[in-house]
């Protein structure tokens, strides 16, 4: 169970090192800290929270957003990130991918898939911030990615983002299925019951900020529910 | 003080400051002398297993005070992740290669069935057997949670798995907790383990190294 925490400024969703403290009191699984600006201020912000948030909040940090070199992923992991979550410049560059694991273990490496869904019910996978058409299909871009080591795949249905209507089950494992190491699904989980949706389609961890932002669910009502439903969960 | 020993692999802020949160005086060092003058040690690592060694082995002089502080000062020393599978024979991590072999074991990589929802590499919490008591797990119950990230595991020579303190599951028992004498060492993150991760950290800074087995 992974808590996103997305922010283009302060003002919007109040002060993520906050929202972090309350994570880790709540005893949220993992937290991932996403840059949406992506700009070169975003980042130097993005570092310092990271860097408030590891004093802290002893559990595992992911951190992503605008991250294109490998001195951008030593940066991040030295103010205390423990992977880095990569999406645009895998795409733009899968050679990066493989130099960024052999350098950090691919344990480091997360690769991060939005996609979108056709009205013809066919996907494509989507680029900077779900502005750019790739032409790839999200399972054989998974694929790709795991050939080149990733780690771990974090697979986000941008027409359910944000609308708490239930994740893309499909989606989630039609891309599970394809691969052997973990996927985290995220993208319109709304109520407790969609992580156990989400475990069942085949995820290994499951991501979600709406729930948590907008309704009165906390990961640790989370947590109790999905104990109650035998999920694979710490109690 | 608690030397927390850099030899370039991996993310060091976070135990240095988990050791700190829970009281410690904690220096990140990859200067021989200090760990000579350091009460404890923490080998931490997350990385390639070759690549750890070879790190190591880069700087004699760090690797011989390694060596003298652990094995004839017994000086107590805490391994993390990589640092933890550092301690064996062998490791078959892209290629056979050697470790420390402080602890008779090899290192391999899981062998699971992904269908059957095991991935590799075996990423988040998973529970803790505590198969027998040790100074370190004081306050902490058997079960527990702990953070894993890792796709290869240590598996134990020794005929009586004498030196294993703890293991966890993962299509199959594998070995989760270290101890032998003044060696303590877990596959998993104490300081990405909240709670009793930090009570875990909490008791290394109070441990005078000792560990006497039933």
């Amino acid at each position: 169970m992974i808590k996103t925490i997305q922010f283009g400024t302060f003002r919007d969703v109040g002060d993520p090192v906050t929202a972090a403290r309350v994570y880790n009191a709540q005893r949220a699984d993992e937290l991932l800290f996403l840059d949406i600006s992506a700009s070169t201020e975003g980042r130097r912000t993005l570092f310092e929270i990271v860097e408030k948030a590891a004093e802290e909040c002893f559990m595992p940090l992911g951190v992503g957003g605008g991250i294109t070199t490998i001195e951008d992923i030593r940066e991040v992991l030295q103010h205390g990130a423990d992977k880095v979550i990569i999406n645009t410049a895998a795409v733009e560059n899968p050679a990066f991918i493989r130099k960024a694991v052999e350098r950090f273990g691919s344990s480091t490496i997360v690769v991060s898939i939005d996609v979108r869904q056709h009205a013809s019910g066919q996907y494509e996978v989507f680029t900077h911030s779900g502005t750019k058409a790739t032409g790839r299909d999200p399972v054989a871009w998974a694929q790709e990615m795991e050939r080149v080591g990733a780690g771990e795949m974090m697979i986000t249905s941008i027409d359910r983002e944000g609308t708490m209507k239930g994740l893309d089950t499909p989606l989630v494992t039609s891309v599970a299925r394809a691969v052997s190491v973990p996927v985290i699904a995220s993208g319109g989980v709304g109520q407790l019951s969609d992580f156990k949706d989400g475990f069942e389609a085949g995820a290994t961890a499951v991501a979600a900020g709406s729930i948590f932002h907008f309704t009165d669910q906390s990961p640790i009502m989370t947590r109790n529910y999905l104990t109650h439903v035998h999920a694979n969960v710490r109690p | 003080m608690i030397v927390v020993v850099d030899y370039d692999m991996g993310n060091l802020h976070s135990i240095a400051k988990a050791l700190e949160y829970v009281g410690g005086e904690v220096a990140v060092s990859s200067d021989p002398r200090d760990l000579i003058a350091a009460e404890k040690i923490v080998l931490p690592g997350v990385g390639a297993f070759p690549d750890g060694m070879a790190h190591l082995l880069r700087d004699k002089r760090l690797y011989d005070a390694l060596l003298g502080q652990v094995k004839r000062k017994k000086k107590p020393i805490l391994g993390i992740c990589l640092g933890m599978q550092l301690l064996a024979s062998t490791s078959e991590e892209f290629r056979v290669s050697g470790g420390l072999g402080w602890i008779e074991g090899d290192v391999k990589r899981f062998d699971v069935d992904h269908q059957l929802g095991l991935r590799v590499p075996h990423v988040g919490w998973n529970n803790v057997r505590i198969i027998k008591s040790h100074p370190l797990l004081a306050g902490i119950p058997d079960q527990t949670d702990f953070y894993f990230v890792h796709s290869y595991h240590f598996i134990s020579r020794q005929m009586d798995d004498r030196d294993i303190v703890g293991t966890c599951d993962y299509g199959g028992p594998f070995t989760a907790i270290i101890g032998r004498d003044n060696i303590f060492a877990t596959q998993f993150h104490p300081e990405k383990s909240q709670r009793y991760g930090l009570t875990l950290l909490e008791n290394f800074i109070r441990w005078d190294g000792v560990y006497v087995k039933e």
